[in-house]
C-alpha cells in the first residue's frame, strides 16, 4: 500500500520527476494528487468494508455494496438534480439524499414483520436498481446533449476532488463507519454461519442487522455522492484478502481496507495517465480489471 | 434434582400459525430427553420457543430459577446452546475459529478471549475428538467431523443445556452412532442435560432416557421409551403399521415398519396381534 501510496503521487498527467514534484512551483499538482490518494483511500475502504458486510450477512459471497439500490438511487438523484439544473456543485447531495431514500425503499420492501429477509433484501434491491435505471435512462434520453456526458462521466464514477470540505465529512463519515463495523466483527463471524447460530449465541441479529445496514448504506451514498459509483471493489477486495487470511473478520476488515487502498490508488493512476491528457473514469479501470480477477477468482472456487 | 427449565402452559410458533398449543414440561439436571412425533407436530418450535429464539405467545418459561422473557440473549446463551438442523457454512473458517465463536455470549464486545477462553475451547475440542481438526477450514470437514466440531462450539459455550434439532438427518448410520454416543457420554461424564428433536424412532428409543411424543403442538405421551414407543401410540400418530419388538443388545423397543399397510382401519388389522 505505501508503495502505491508513492505510486500514486509520482504518477499523473504531467510527467514530473521525483525533486520536480516536491519543488515548490508545483506544490499544487502535489497537494492535488495527495487529495485524489486520500479520496482513493477512503473510497476503496469503505467500499471492501460494505462489501464485507453485505456478504457476511446475506452469506452470499457476491453480494457488493450497490445491492441496496444505492448506486441507482444516487444516480436518479444526480440525474434529476442536472435535468432540473442545479448548480453542479450540489450535485453530491442530490445524489446523497437518492442514495438513501432508495435505500430506504428496498429496506422497506423488504421488511416483513419487523424482519429483514436475506432473499426479499437481494430481490427488492434488484427491483429499485432496475426501475431506477430506467428512469434515469428516460430523463437521460429527454434531456439535452450537453448534460449527458457529465452524468456518463459521473455515473462510472472518478476520484476527483472539488470540495475540500465535502471530502473531510465523507472521509469522517466512512471512518467512523467502518470503526463501528469493526466493533461487529465477531457478530459479523458468527452470523456468517448462520442466522439460526448467531441468535443462539446470544447476539441480537435483527438490530444487529439494521444498525449494519443503516451504515452501509450511509457509507455507500457518502462515497457515491463524491466519487460516484465504482464499481467491483467492493466486490473483489473482500474475495482476495479472504483468500489471504481467511474469513475471520476481525483481520478481514483491515486487510481489505490496506488492500483496497492500494488497488483503488493504482486504478486510479491508470485513469488519470492511460490516456494522459485526458482522464479514464476509474470505475471503467476497476471493472476492466476487476471482472478478470473475479472470473478467476470464481473458477478457482468452484474447482 | 434441579429443575433447569421448567415451560408452564406455553403456546406459540409463527406470527399466523400458533404451532405449539398449552405444553406444559419440566427439563431436569443430568435429562437426555428426546422430543418426536409427526412431521409439522411442533418439534422445531418447542425448541426454539425454549431456547428464546421465539417468545411464546401464552404460558411463561423459567431457566434455571428466571421468567425466559427477563433475561437477555446472552444470559440465555451461556446456559442453553443449540444446534440447528443443517448447517452451512459458505466461508472457510477454521476449526479453532468456529470454536472459540462458541465463547462470544461470554466476552463483551470487542473483548479479546483470553487464555481461559482458549483451554475452554481446547477441552471442547478434546471432549469431541477433534482437537486434531484445530486448523483445518470447516468446509473440508466430512460431515460427521463438522457435526462433531459445531458440537464443539457448543461445549464451549459452557452450557446447562444442550439443544439439538436433529443433529443426524444428514450424516450416515456410522455418524449417526456416532454423534449420539458422543451426546451419551458428554451426558453421563460431563452431566449435559440434553434436549434433542429426533426423527429416528429407533435412535430416541436407544439414546434418550426420557420421551416426548409431540402431536399437533400437544403432548401426546411422555415417558420412558418403554412407555412412549408402543405400537398403539406409533399407529395412531404416524398412521402407519409397525411392529415394535425389543431391540436384542439393548433391549429398547424397536420399531420396524410394515409396508403396503398405509392406513390403519380399525378391526381390519393385517398385522394379528400375534405377530407382534
Amino acid at each position: 500500500m505505501i508503495l502505491a501510496v508513492i505510486f500514486g503521487i509520482l504518477k499523473g498527467s504531467v510527467d514530473l520527476n521525483f525533486s520536480e514534484l516536491f519543488s515548490k512551483e508545483n506544490r499544487q499538482i502535489l497537494n492535488l494528487r495527495l487529495v485524489r490518494v486520500i479520496l482513493a483511500i477512503i473510497a476503496g475502504s469503505g467500499l471492501s468494508v460494505c462489501g464485507i458486510v453485505l456478504q457476511a450477512i446475506l452469506r452470499n459471497p457476491l453480494a457488493e455494496p450497490y445491492l441496496l439500490g444505492t448506486s441507482s438511487g444516487a444516480g436518479l438523484g444526480a440525474v434529476i438534480a442536472l435535468t432540473v439544473g442545479i448548480a453542479v456543485t450540489y450535485i453530491p447531495f442530490a445524489a446523497f439524499i437518492g442514495a438513501i431514500l432508495s435505500t430506504l425503499l428496498v429496506y422497506y420492501i423488504s421488511r416483513h414483520r419487523g424482519k429483514i429477509g436475506v432473499q426479499s433484501l437481494i430481490l427488492s434491491g434488484i427491483i429499485v436498481s432496475i426501475a431506477f435505471s430506467a428512469i434515469i435512462l428516460f430523463l437521460l434520453s429527454t434531456s439535452e446533449r450537453e448534460t449527458l456526458h457529465g452524468i456518463s462521466w459521473w455515473l462510472w464514477g472518478n476520484l476527483e476532488v472539488f470540495d475540500f470540505k465535502l471530502l473531510l465529512i465523507v472521509g469522517a463519515v466512512v471512518a467512523l463507519g467502518i470503526f463501528t463495523v469493526y466493533m461487529f466483527s465477531q457478530d459479523l463471524n458468527a452470523i456468517s454461519i448462520g442466522e439460526e447460530e448467531a441468535i443462539h449465541l446470544g447476539i441480537n441479529v435483527e438490530l444487529m442487522k439494521k444498525i449494519l445496514l443503516f451504515l452501509v448504506s450511509l457509507i455507500t451514498a457518502a462515497i457515491i455522492s463524491v466519487c460516484g459509483v465504482i464499481g467491483f471493489v467492493g466486490l473483489i477486495i473482500p474475495h482476495m484478502a479472504r483468500l489471504i487470511i481467511g474469513p475471520n473478520h476481525r483481520l478481514l476488515i483491515p486487510v481489505s481496507c490496506i488492500l483496497s487502498s492500494a488497488f483503488m490508488i493504482l486504478c486510479d493512476s491508470f485513469a488519470r495517465t492511460l490516456f494522459s491528457p485526458s482522464e479514464i473514469p476509474i470505475g471503467v479501470i476497476t471493472a476492466i480489471v476487476g471482472a478478470p480477477i473475479f472470473i478467476i477468482l470464481l473458477k478457482k472456487s468452484e474447482a | 434434582m434441579d429443575i433447569l427449565l421448567k415451560a408452564d402452559k406455553i403456546c406459540g410458533g409463527y406470527t399466523n400459525k400458533p404451532v405449539i398449543n398449552n405444553v406444559s414440561l419440566e427439563i431436569k439436571q443430568g435429562d437426555f430427553l428426546g422430543i418426536i412425533g409427526p412431521n409439522g407436530g411442533g418439534k422445531s418450535t418447542l425448541l426454539r420457543l425454549m431456547s428464546r429464539a421465539l417468545t411464546p405467545t401464552e404460558g411463561r418459561i423459567v431457566l434455571s430459577g428466571k421468567d425466559l422473557r427477563k433475561i437477555s440473549p446472552k444470559e440465555v446463551a451461556q446456559k442453553i446452546a443449540f444446534i440447528p438442523q443443517l448447517t452451512l457454512i459458505n466461508f472457510s473458517f477454521t476449526v479453532w475459529e468456529i470454536v472459540l465463536m462458541g465463547r462470544i455470549p461470554h466476552l463483551s464486545r470487542m473483548q479479546p478471549e483470553g487464555k481461559k477462553d482458549f483451554s475452554i475451547a481446547e477441552r471442547a475440542l478434546s471432549l469431541t475428538d477433534t482437537l486434531h481438526l484445530r486448523n483445518r477450514k470447516i468446509d473440508e470437514l466430512s460431515a460427521g467431523e463438522r457435526q462433531r466440531v459445531i458440537i464443539a462450539k457448543a461445549l464451549a459455550q459452557e452450557p446447562l443445556l444442550l439443544f439439538l434439532d436433529e443433529p443426524t438427518s444428514h450424516l450416515d448410520i456410522a455418524h449417526q452412532v456416532q454423534t449420539l454416543d458422543l451426546l451419551t457420554d458428554l451426558n453421563q461424564k460431563n452431566n449435559l442435560s440434553i434436549v434433542i428433536v429426533l426423527h429416528d424412532l429407533n435412535l430416541a428409543s436407544e439414546y434418550c432416557k426420557k420421551i416426548i411424543l409431540l402431536d399437533n403442538g400437544k403432548i401426546f405421551k411422555e415417558g420412558t421409551p418403554d412407555y412412549v414407543l408402543t405400537y398403539q401410540n406409533i399407529e395412531s400418530l404416524y398412521r402407519t403399521v409397525v411392529v415394535v419388538k425389543d431391540n436384542p443388545v439393548t433391549s429398547k423397543p424397536h420399531i420396524l415398519l410394515i409396508p403396503g399397510n398405509k392406513k390403519l382401519e380399525h378391526g381390519e388389522n393385517s398385522v394379528t396381534p400375534q405377530n407382534r
